[in-house]
């Protein structure tokens, strides 16, 4: 393998044009005690992420709470100031835009949040809810906005009657909807989908999740999906990056990685879902993580999976893994990657001599 | 709800053989409450048993009445704001009719709970100790040292790191999956016979959730209790449960074994479940098959079927689905279904439509 596949962050997407690519993306939220507000330490929520989205591509980010998920769909949106690192967006830096520069940007890049209570304004009207964005950007419709709205309304499927309702008046997965309306107002290109589905019951969730597909189809959205339910990531995904305290461990596209996981993490990960089927009742080979994600304030040194990883040796206390692509498309962090051949495994070895990660321990 | 008497022979006759001699027997439960736009039907004539070892899995979705049919076997619905009609038989007694204090003293001791949320549920003053000694003294006249001791093993029990030290921390001190073992530790510390767990691993990530379902498999073949695992996640009650129920609107319209439901489920709605989850086992699909609509209203439950709005299969009954409710009926090995459907449409629709798409 050559030095150009251990640069993960450039590593050009196999087909299509891309859209946003992030470099060395981190987050540090300061720790500050005492009377002089000194910082005392920092919650490391995001550590050096590198990725690209193509156009067009579903990619999920997934990992356990506390891995940095949310951070990083917040930081796509500049919704939070990052610490360090690049985000460009269509060739634009938008790392630290300012708010006004950013403004008209804020048309191609929307969110959809996960609490489908608590990101609608209980005394607005739907309408007034989903017509906030042409209000706010100074975009005017054809046929004026409630038409608009009203059109956005019978296109995520609710009645254009409802108009005039209130958030009260909906139940979970229609307040959902009004979400989407919303997010679709200025058709942006991106849509950062925060737990979409993750408050709605099983039977509403299908139905948010066949919308989110056709709306993709429709209006050739891109979507970064953060979520934590690997079943519904496998259905709706391109790529999958695994995140675990702040970093990727792994990124590849949806069929390698559910069916030739190469990071012991993500292994792990897969092998505790739940499979609905009496058969495997008790058979399903199960790898128990012991304990808890440590603390992202003082996160284990080197390979952070090295305290839970049962595969852990000497090294990885020492030196980073770095992200690699071993696979075409199918980028690992680890030492000792499974369902490796002989060949990726010391591709792997060679990549983290070369060109270990910055957590490394200094070599004495 | 008026009922004729020859709705209640039918229902009789749906009672199988262990009446009277299972361990956990629920007859005909309702659960009202009255409020200002009208009643609502949380649970409306709710009948099961459950042996001792033995895992009921209660799956629905939210409203369909699961959680509050755990309160009202736990007798934790504020008296005056429940109507509830019924019997719950625990070892034969009846816990309906009973007074409160008669049932707080089988809480903790013959019957637990672990919640969903561990945060809310533990007291945030006290620490994690001083809970689990509390509920062991109610129960058990020892001395303090004793019961401490009791509670750093239960901790133990559960996995909890270091529990000599982790018994004075306080609950915010914890993960999230500590807590839940906590709790967990803290429902178990009386060794009760019933242990209703309501989405016990809803919040927590799924390498955790793995965890803990595995600790109450264990815990439960340690001390033979039964116990209620109520979830909306198939995948959680496949792992655990003997037997499945489940419920729509307040109501039961499908029991069997867990292997029944998952292999030939006979209830249109249990197929809306099963197709409108994403399989990870399976080869991918492209689309999920939603259930369409939303839930009903359980105060204007529709008429006949609850269902039958949302039902793919309604217009196959002449209308009987829209005028009568379907009886929960067995039909063969304890497999109980309320469905107007005759099993040969049954069959076809799950064999031409459904299963091929799952």
């Amino acid at each position: 393998m050559t030095t150009a596949n251990t640069e993960p962050s450039t590593t050009p997407s196999p087909v299509g044009e891309e859209l946003l690519s992030v470099t060395g993306l981190v987050k540090h939220f300061p720790i500050r005690k005492g009377l002089l507000q000194r910082q005392t330490g920092a919650v490391q929520a995001v550590d050096g992420l590198g990725f690209t989205v193509t156009k067009g591509e579903t990619l999920s980010l997934v990992g356990e709470s506390g891995c940095g998920k949310t951070t990083t769909g917040r930081l796509l949106t500049r919704l939070l100031e990052p610490t360090e690192g690049r985000i460009v967006f269509e060739g634009r830096d938008i790392t630290h835009m300012s708010e006004g520069k950013m403004r008209p940007l804020r048309r191609d890049i929307q969110m959809i949040f996960q609490d489908p209570y608590g990101s609608l304004n209980p005394r607005h009207t739907v309408g007034k809810i989903v017509g906030a964005p042409y209000k706010l950007q100074g975009v005017k419709t054809e046929g004026g906005t409630k038409k608009a709205v009203q059109e956005l309304l019978e296109l995520v499927g609710l009645s254009p009657e409802h108009y005039n309702r209130y958030p009260h008046e909906f139940s979970g997965g229609q307040r959902q909807r009004i979400g989407i309306a919303r997010t679709l107002a200025l058709r942006p290109k991106l849509i950062v989908a925060d737990e979409p589905v993750s408050a709605l019951d099983v039977s509403i969730q299908a139905q948010v999740v066949n919308l989110l597909e056709d709306l993709q189809e429709e209006f050739d959205l891109t979507y970064v999906m953060i979520a934590h339910d690997l079943s519904v990531v496998r259905h709706v995904s391109d790529r999958v990056a695994v995140m675990y305290l702040g970093k990727i461990v792994e990124l590849a596209d949806r069929v390698s990685l559910y069916e030739k996981p190469m990071h012991p993490y993500t292994l792990a990960l897969l092998s505790a879902v739940p499979i609905p089927d009496t058969k495997r009742k008790g058979k399903q080979e199960r790898i128990r993580l012991q304990g808890d994600v440590p603390s992202p304030i003082n996160p284990p040194p080197a390979c952070r999976f090295h305290t839970r990883c049962w595969k852990a040796q000497d090294i990885c206390k020492v030196i980073e893994p770095p992200l690699v692509e071993l696979a075409p498309g199918h980028q690992t962090a680890c030492h000792f990657p499974e369902n490796a051949t002989a060949e990726q495994q010391a591709a792997a070895e060679s990549a983290a001599k070369t060109n270990p990660g910055k957590d490394s321990l200094p070599t004495s | 709800m008026t009922e004729t008497p020859q709705d209640l022979t039918r229902q009789d006759s749906v009672r199988r053989t262990e009446r009277g001699s299972a361990f956990l027997d629920v007859r005909d439960l309702k659960v009202h409450f009255p409020t200002d736009d009208g009643v609502v039907k949380s649970v409306d004539g709710l009948s099961f048993q459950l042996e001792r070892g033995k895992t009921l899995g209660i799956v629905g979705e939210s409203g369909s009445g699961k959680s509050v049919t755990s309160l009202s076997i736990m007798g934790l619905h504020k008296a005056g704001t429940a109507k509830i009609t019924g019997e719950v038989l625990l070892d034969g007694q009846d816990l309906i009719s009973a007074s409160a204090e008669e049932v707080r003293l089988l809480r903790g001791k013959r019957m637990a709970m672990i919640f969903q949320d561990p945060l809310s549920a533990m007291h945030p003053y006290y620490t994690v100790g001083h809970q689990i000694i509390e509920a062991y003294r109610v129960h058990n006249k020892v001395s303090k040292s004793v019961a401490r001791k009791h509670a750093i093993e239960m901790l133990d029990r559960v996995g909890i790191p270091q529990p000599d030290r982790r018994v004075d921390a306080y609950p915010h001190q914890f993960s999230g999956g500590m807590r839940q073992r906590a709790m967990i530790a803290m429902a178990l510390s009386c060794d009760p016979e019933l242990l209703i767990a309501d989405e016990p691993t809803t919040a927590l990530d799924v390498t955790v959730q793995a965890q803990i379902l595995d600790l109450i498999r264990d815990l439960q073949s340690e001390f033979n209790s039964a116990v209620i695992i109520i979830t909306h996640d198939l995948g959680v009650v496949a792992e655990l449960a003997d037997d499945i129920q489940v419920m729509y609107a307040g109501r039961a319209i499908e029991y069997s074994s867990a292997e029944d439901i998952f292999e030939r489920p006979q209830h249109p709605y249990t197929w809306g479940l099963l197709g409108s989850m994403p399989r990870i086992d399976r080869e991918r699909t492209e689309r999920l098959i939603p259930i369409k609509g939303t839930p009903p209203s359980l105060i204007n439950v529709p008429s006949g079927c609850a269902f039958n709005p949302r039902c793919n299969y309604a217009h196959l009954n002449n209308g009987a689905s829209e005028t009568e409710r379907p009886e929960l009926l067995d039909i063969g090995n304890g497999h109980m279904v309320a469905c107007h459907l005759s099993p040969e449409q049954r069959r076809d629709a799950w064999e031409t439509d459904i299963k091929p798409k799952l």
